[in-house]
């Protein structure tokens, strides 16, 4: 029979209505995945024990490894194994070149906008070589749970822009996963500490991993996280911490050079004497010297400390720069929570409590806390939890809106919706046998498109030509639940499509928001007025268009000289106002030419009968 | 009239208390629905109703209201492994049939 889970009380599932949800952390180094069973959020471990996934990928003729199999090899086929993947995540050709020295993959030449690694496998894309860890990740999901998972909640790094959270969620779906939600790796770390559901202040999260250090403020609003400041260093973690013991073993042993399988085994030693030193005061060393000697030394915990000192001061440094982005005091942080296993070690617990004035929370696995926060996110969103319960809401600060004609903003999605969110509307063409559209995507209270934020313009192609106002283009707005913007603007008759996607809040501030919040409101009167007059222009300029293109086309034919000048003299006059700053008067003039034009247009009228009907016979029209 | 556990169950459950931070015991009951019928429900339990019958085994709290009892008597809960898989299972006398996936029973 199937094995039951422990559930709150009233909250027991139907058979095979059980949703399964998992939180995956998908680190530059190492993978998670954990997921909510029985009220206990935990990792969720592979058949040898081990939690963690080494984000590792080896590409073969003979098939995909991954993890730790990837990892052993990677020394031995640098080539096709591919480690910290996430590094290039979203990025482009020209992004990657400045890191491309520093890695050993060969990148494949092509036009392409996203770069594809050469491996004996094929060429692969970072995407898919994320999707192949998170594959292994969602399989021992499956397993472990016994069923087919729901979603997944996947964490990033608060800095991910836009194209770095959309290239995590393609590699999620390409991967079969639904993706429930990016969180935020800081705000994940928060949630497995519950400070969620605590009062709302200021916490930070320390972040000491392999290879890199991140430093990310928060500030929790009504259980709402918004990242306040970010900082740290991409190259800056344990291995370093690792490298200072090996350094100081070369000295102490009096070795100047060896070769690179002798420095290998000493990073080895020289982790393993670090570890050592998280609990014991000593570490015994044994070193296998280059010239096959052996030496034996001791390293105590005084002297580790010593080493790692200036490493651990520039994450401070980093911490202090982050405060001061943030505009906030050491002393306002009310949490520090530790995440990466470099945070195990006791002299970088000591000096961040020092500098924070508070203990940090280490009482949950470094290396687990993400994923663990991450599975408990993806559980309230699977729909496990009353409704009453932590669902971290998320509102769009400011109006998302569209440029229409005579420099206006159409409003579509209006400030404070709650998202995910769409709204479609529909727009036409504004001139005889138009083929395309320009879209302009504004955020902001504002009535004309000047006073606004731009955030993306793209152009609608290939609608077939028709008269002005006949075509119907549906532009539909979509906020997904990570803020992510996408705008796709659709012909309904030919079908032709076209689409963008943008972050409306990235590189907005609060105190921008708030202003722009304020400049709307202090300017309605005369944005109004701007209103009116930006639509008696666009009017105005319609109807000229339509009268010129009418005039173009039969004008001589239907018009006496002394006629089409007067219509052509009341068409100018018109113009002329047009170009004024009077609504009212535009609107005057609009009357005034349709005045003068009406035995034109009457005449218009009789002459395209008369030719539709010619050289038939009444009969036909009469069937 | 008895509901028992075994150790290794026990165990769980009481660790599993233990991280919630609260709660009496758990409940044991069965529902009408699934492919095959009933359903077993396993719950953690914070309070026991009058008509409720609690057992205890193994120092762990077991509430069972009466209409369950009646599919649910000699029942035996046990904690197992199956693959990466992990969970409370119900070795149950009376079950005489379960659907496929075992998600649901018939007495």
């Amino acid at each position: 029979m199937a094995l039951l889970q422990l559930s709150e009380p009233g909250q027991s599932e139907a058979p095979h209505q059980r949703k399964l949800a998992a939180g995956i952390d998908l680190g530059t180094t190492n993978s998670l995945v954990a997921s909510v069973r029985s009220g206990v959020a935990e990792t969720l471990p592979d058949e040898q024990g081990r939690s963690i996934l080494p984000s590792v990928v080896r590409y073969s003729a003979e098939g995909v490894q991954v993890g730790h199999a990837a990892k052993a090899a990677a020394a031995a086929d640098p080539h096709n194994t591919i480690a910290s993947v996430k590094r290039l995540m979203g990025r482009g050709i020209k992004d990657i070149k400045s890191l491309a020295g520093r890695l050993p993959y060969l990148f494949a030449q092509q036009e392409s906008a996203v770069p594809r690694i050469h491996t004996a496998g094929g060429d692969v894309t970072p995407v898919e070589v994320s999707a192949e860890i998170l594959r292994v990740l969602a399989a021992r999901a499956r397993d472990t749970l016994g069923g087919e998972l729901e979603g997944v909640v996947v964490t990033v790094p608060a800095y991910f822009d836009d194209a770095q959270r959309q290239a995590t969620k393609d590699a999620a779906k390409l991967a079969g996963l639904k993706v429930l939600r990016l969180l935020n790796e800081p705000t994940a770390a928060a949630v497995a500490y519950g400070l969620d559901t605590g009062s709302d202040g200021l916490h930070a999260i320390y972040d000491l991993g392999g290879g890199t250090f991140d430093i990310s403020l928060l500030r929790l609003h009504r259980g709402v996280f918004e990242v306040l400041s970010t900082g740290g260093d991409s190259a800056l973690g344990g291995d370093d911490f690792d490298r200072a013991v090996a350094e100081w073993i070369l000295t102490q042993a009096g070795v100047r050079e060896a070769d690179p399988k002798i420095l290998r085994a000493l990073m080895r030693d020289a982790c393993a004497a670090k570890e050592t030193l998280t609990q014991a005061e000593r570490a015994e060393l044994d070193i296998q010297l280059p010239d096959g000697q052996r030496w034996q030394g001791a390293l105590s915990r005084a002297q580790f400390d010593a080493l790692i000192d200036p490493l651990i001061k520039k994450t401070i440094v980093a911490c202090r720069r982050a405060l001061r982005d943030a505009g906030v005091k050491p002393e306002e942080i009310q949490d520090v929570v530790m995440v990466g296993g470099s945070t195990r070690v006791p002299r970088v617990r000591e000096q961040v409590g020092e500098f924070f004035r508070t203990e940090p929370l280490v009482s949950i696995d470094p290396d687990q806390v993400v994923a663990v926060g991450a599975a408990l996110q993806a559980d309230v969103l699977a729909g496990n939890k009353p409704d009453d319960e932590m669902l971290l809401l998320d509102v769009n600060p400011l109006s998302l809106g569209i440029e229409t004609m005579g420099g206006l903003t159409e409003k579509i999605i209006p400030r404070n919706t709650t998202i995910p969110v769409a709204r479609a509307q529909e727009f036409t063409t504004f001139k005889d046998g138009q083929t395309a559209m320009a879209v302009h995507v504004l955020q902001g209270e504002r009535e004309l498109v000047a006073d606004n934020r731009s955030l993306a313009r793209f152009e609608l192609r290939g609608i077939p030509p028709m008269v002005a106002g006949a075509a119907r283009i549906r532009v539909t707005y979509t906020v997904d639940a990570d803020g992510l913007l996408q705008v796709e603007a659709e012909e309904q008759t030919s079908g032709t499509r076209a689409a963008i996607e943008v972050k409306p809040s990235y590189g907005l501030t609060d105190g921008e928001i708030e202003g722009m919040l304020k400049d709307s409101i202090a300017h309605a009167r005369d944005d109004l007025e701007a209103r009116r007059l930006a639509e008696q222009k666009v009017e105005a300029a319609r109807t000229e268009e339509a009268l010129r293109a009418a005039l173009a086309a039969d004008g001589d034919a239907l018009l006496s000289p002394e006629e089409r000048s007067r219509v052509e003299t009341q068409l100018q006059r018109l113009a002329d106002t047009a170009r004024g700053a009077d609504p009212k008067a535009i609107e005057q003039g609009i009357e005034a030419l349709e005045q003068a034009c009406e035995f034109y247009v009457q005449r218009r009228m009789d002459s395209s009968v008369r030719n539709a009907m010619a050289g038939r016979s009444v009969e036909e029209f009469e069937q | 009239m008895a509901i028992t556990m075994t150790e290794s169950a026990a165990e769980r459950v009481q660790s599993f208390l233990l991280s919630r931070g609260k709660g009496l015991g758990i409940r044991l009951a069965v529902k009408t629905s699934g492919c095959s019928g009933m359903a077993y429900v396993l719950e953690f339990a914070d309070a026991a109703e009058a008509e409720d019958q609690v057992f205890e085994d193994h120092g762990v709290t077991v509430i069972v209201d009466p209409k369950s009892l009646a599919y649910l008597d000699g029942t035996e809960l046990d904690y197992g492994k199956e693959g990466l898989n992990e969970g409370f299972k119900f070795n149950n006398p009376n079950e005489k049939a379960a659907c496929g996936c075992g998600e649901s029973f018939t007495v």
